[in-house]
Formats: structure tokens, sequence, C-alpha cells
């Protein structure tokens, strides 16, 4: 194990730069910005004067220079402490861990569903490339693929929630149901049957795509004609000999996703009212709050470094060839 | 090539489809003269029941057939430019941190992975955001998710061309290291790039699409996200307002993605299987 152990955190390690250069970057983005938290603040409220919005700047901070408020920033954020949110008066800390767990449960969801089906109709296609079904399954998931995510979202709401009634319209759960365990648990996956469904479907055909293409190019390997020389079962060379090899991509495939399942998650939380970490954004934008952004982009940048680390250990456990000792 | 093109049949579904979208935007002014924001009849016509609206009408009553049309424009222009910064942002990153290598290449590699991962669309709705909606500005935003793809692939190929002995020769004749980089080297690495630019409109036209349906988009344009966003209000009672502006992006998309397939396939010498 404490290889494993140093490699995580030779991984962790290493991403610390990366994260410092998103922070610096998304913080002078911001502040070239016109109008600040405190403008937007007082124009919700109706408007203040100057001297009310002068001490609500030095309150913030807001007073001082750029780079004595980046440098405050940064030693702020790596005290894990991601500041005051302006906009909705609370501890940004607290509100990203309060919606975080309705994103997660989505995208979790999401890769779930396309990742199983994806891989299992990538199989399905490319069990025989060329055949009908690959053309049929070729073709429908090019048409999967071009399918805007929140455009669907909208199509399977008006069929299955506002015409057939079989699943609720918008929200994580029914409001003030008081369920609790099961009952609730069913409830909430209720609730995230469509748009879960909207949200996996393109990854669901990109899945397919590139299953079907490793199963194609498995066929054309030594190992497939070996198998098929030694007299072995049909389906057991394409299960075991041409898919085992073909899912290596689609793991790889799962950790570079995962930044664009996240902001595929902003659209998704919007059209089905889901107050999950995508809406903060749009949250944070619309009160024109710097810090809360901030904080939006630096949690989903440790996000995405998280699912690529948990996708490298994979790999590593799934191929023999990587991460065995040196 | 062009007639390798055409004997592939989706290619020639894709390629129809996408001359079609491409005459309407190129034709836009002469098919739906006159403003397409613009009140033109009774509201909420529905469509394929008056010759003089075939798509209806939205609830204000404005043409829906000519929000399509318009909104060609666009979604092409974004895209197309949305591409164009992209690939040049991408491929000049690439190739001067493949020729430079050493501090140059881990600095600038290192800025490659920092925008990849921050989700794209998130930096876009930042951008945005802090810039304000204008064509041009959505357009950069969206290559601010899309450039580094052209700079990864660009760079690979830089590498390896880095000791080829035209590269020397270039050295030894004196020539400017940055003329070498841009002037001979660059080119070569367009071919793995050109081969991605297809699927990066198309993404470029997705993106543009969400924002606008966020209310991000150029208030000033017909955007095909923004007339879903407006038809969204009205879903239970006149939903084609947001399917038919979606079934136009969907045929824009998959024709960019058809003829993208299958230029690459071509290019790259493969028959057809």
């Amino acid at each position: 194990m404490p290889r494993l152990l140093r490699r995580v955190a030779t991984r962790l390690l290493g991403s610390i730069p990366v994260l410092v250069i998103v922070v610096v970057g998304v913080f002078l983005l911001l502040n070239s910005a016109g109008g600040d938290a405190v403008d937007a603040y007082l124009l919700s409220i109706g408007g203040g004067d100057a001297q009310q919005a002068e001490e609500l700047r030095i309150r913030f901070g807001l007073d001082q220079s750029v780079t004595a408020r980046l440098a405050l920033t940064l030693a702020q954020l790596a005290r894990g402490d991601l500041g005051y949110s302006v906009a909705l008066n609370r501890p940004i800390g607290a509100v990203i861990a309060e919606r975080l767990p309705n994103t997660l449960w989505l995208m979790g969801s999401a890769t779930a569903l396309s990742f199983a089906l994806g891989s299992a109709l990538g199989v399905l296609a490319g069990r025989r490339p060329g055949s009908a079904a690959d053309r049929l399954l070729s073709a429908g998931s090019l048409f999967l693929y071009s399918i805007p995510n929140f455009w669907l979202g909208l199509v399977l709401s008006v069929v299955f929630a506002v015409r057939l009634r079989w699943l609720p319209v918008s929200g994580i759960e029914t409001i003030a149901s008081g369920k609790t365990g099961l009952a609730r648990a069913a409830d909430i996956a209720q609730h995230l049957v469509l748009p879960v469904s909207a949200l996996g479907m393109i990854y669901l055909a990109l899945f397919l795509r590139v299953m079907r293409a490793g199963m194609v190019e498995a066929w054309g390997q030594d190992y497939t004609l070996a198998a098929r020389a030694r007299g072995v079962a049909p389906w057991r060379i394409t299960l075991n000999h041409a898919a085992r090899n073909a899912l290596l991509p689609l793991v790889t495939m799962l950790g570079l996703q995962a930044a664009s399942m996240l902001g595929g998650s902003v659209v998704i939380e919007s059209v089905f009212g889901i107050p999950g970490f995508g809406r903060l954004a749009q949250e944070a934008v619309a009160g024109r709050d710097g810090p809360l952004l901030m904080g939006v982009i630096l949690v989903s940048a440790l996000m995405v470094v998280a699912a690529n680390l948990l996708v490298d250990l994979a790999y590593g456990a799934l191929d023999p060839r990587v991460g065995g000792p040196r | 090539m062009i007639r390798e093109l055409l004997r592939r049949p989706e290619a020639l579904l894709g390629g129809l489809l996408l001359l079609l979208i491409a005459g309407a935007a190129l034709l836009a002014p002469v098919l739906s003269p006159g403003d397409p924001l613009a009140i033109a009849g009774r509201p909420l016509v529905r469509p394929f029941t008056d010759p003089a609206f075939p798509l209806g009408t939205d609830g204000l009553g404005r043409d829906l057939l000519a929000g399509v049309i318009h909104g060609v424009r666009t979604s092409a222009a974004i895209g197309l430019a949305a591409a164009l910064v992209a690939v040049l942002a991408g491929m000049l990153v690439g190739t001067a941190a493949g020729f430079a290598g050493g501090l140059v290449d881990e600095a600038l590699m290192r800025v490659v992975d920092a925008f990849q991962i921050v989700p794209g669309f998130l930096l876009a709705l930042a951008f945005v955001s802090v810039t304000g909606p204008s064509l041009a500005v959505v357009a950069i935003a969206i290559a601010l998710g899309a450039w580094t793809g052209p700079a990864r692939l660009s760079r690979s190929r830089v590498l390896a061309l880095r000791e080829a002995d035209f590269v020397a020769a270039a050295r030894v004749m004196g020539m400017h290291p940055a003329e070498i980089a841009l002037r001979q080297v660059m080119p070569l690495a367009l071919p793995p790039v050109l081969a991605v630019t297809a699927v990066i409109v198309a993404g470029a036209i997705l993106t543009e699409s969400a924002l606008s349906f966020l209310g991000l988009g150029d208030p000033n344009a017909v955007t095909w996200g923004g007339m879903i966003a407006e038809g969204r209000n009205q879903l239970r009672s006149a939903a084609y307002l947001s399917i038919i502006p979606g079934i136009a992006l969907v045929l824009t998309v998959i024709s960019i993605y058809l003829v993208g397939e299958a230029l690459t396939d071509v290019l790259a010498g493969k028959r057809q299987s």
C-alpha cells in the first residue's frame, strides 16, 4: 500500500501548481469586471448611499488593491476557507457543502447509467462490425450525441412529466412531504430519473462509440485470432478477450468527461429546478458574487482532479501493465 | 477526395443537410426579409396550420420560421468563430511549448492543465458574466474551453518534428527559431488539429445554445437557445415553441458530425468498412 499512497500523494502535490493557476486566472478575470458584489447587492435592495457602500466594501475587504486581495484570497483558500458570500450572506463553504450532494447524485447516476448502457451497447455494436445491429446503434449514437442536453430535458419533461404524468416535473424531492428513510430515497430517485437521462444520454452515446471502436480494434489483434484458432467460443472471445481490452480507453474517458459533465449539470439543474452546485454557479453569476463563483470553480476543479485520480487508480487495478512494480 | 466522400451515404446526407443549412444562413435576409424579432401576426399560431407561418408563431406573434432561419446565422457565426480562435490559440501555444521545450513547455502545459480541470461551461459562464454578452465575447468564452485539445495535439506533433532534418537545416541556415516554429513546423501540425475541428465547431454550437438558453447569449441576436428558453414558459400549452428550434439545432450539429467524420476517415485513407 505505501506505493499506492505515494502515487496518490505525488499526484495531489503535482496538481497544486495547476490549482494555483486556476485561482489566479479566475481572480484576475473576475476583477476585470466593472462593478462588484456590493454594487449588485445595493441594487438588489433598492440602492444605498456612498457611505454605506464604502462601509460594506471595507467589511468585505473590497477596498484594497488587486494584488493585496489576490494574496489574501490565496492565503485564505490555502487554509481551506472559501470566504463569505455577499449575495447569499453566508459562508461559501457551507453553501457549497449543502448543494454538492444533489449534484453528486445527479452526476454519479448519470455516469453509472451511461457507462453501463454505453459499454454494453458498444459490445453489441462492435461484436460484428458492419452488421445491421452495428449500423443501427452507430447511427443512433451519433443522433443522441447531437442532442443538446437541456433541450432533451425539456422534451423528456413534456412527454413524461407534463403529458403522461409519470414523473415529477422539477425539484429533487417532494417539498415538505415528511418522508424519511427508504420512502424518501425512492422519492429522490423518482425526481432524478428525467435529469439523469437528459444529462447521461450524450455520454451514453460517447461511451458506445468509444467501446465500439475499441472492439473493432481488438478484432484486428493477434490475441483474438489466437483465441479463435484455439477454438474458444465466439461469445467468450467477445466478452473475455475483446471487450475487456476495449474497456480500458472507456475508463480513461470517464476522467476526461468529469469536467464536461459538471458543466452539463449547470444547465440540467436549471431545467429541472434542482438546488445543486450548478445552480449555485448561475446564482453567483446573477448576483455578481465573485468569491462565490471562485469557490464554485475551485471546488469543481478539485472534483475533476479527484475524478482523474480515481480513474488512474482504477486503471492501475484493471491493467496489470500500469502501476506494477518498477 | 470528393468522389470518395460522395460514395458514403452518411456523408452525402450530412453534406446535403449542411448545404441546406449554410444556404439558409447566407440567404436569411432574402428568405425571410425584415426583423425576425418583429411581431408578424396573431400569437400562438400552431405549426402547419397557416401557410403564412409554416412553423407557427410564438406568444408575441413572431414568425417561428423567421427565427429559425435567422438563428442559423448566430449558431454558424459563433461555431466557426469559436473554433477558429480555439484552433489558432491552441496551435500557437502547443507549437511554442513543443518547440521551446524545457521550462517554457512545462509552464505552458500547466496552464493547459489548469484550463482542462475547470469545466469549460463554467469558464464560459464566468467570462460572459464579466464581459457582458455579445457575439464576439460568447465566441471567445467558448474558445476558452476548447483550445486545449488543439494545443495538446499540435504540441505532440511538434515534439515529433523538432529533431527532423529540415528543422536542423533551417537552423543551420540561420533562420530565427520563432520563424522555424511558425513557418516550418506549425503548418505540419495542422492535419491532426483539422481532424478534430468539426467536433469543436459542433461543440461550440451546442455550448452557445446552452449559454443563450440560460440568458447569457447576445440579446440583440436571434439564438436557438434563446428561443427554446422563451418557449419554455409555455411548455404545457405550446411545446412546439421549444421543440422546433431544438430540432434545427440537432439537425445542424448532426450534419456537422456526419461530414466531419467522413472527412476524417477519407483523410486518414480509411476505406469504408
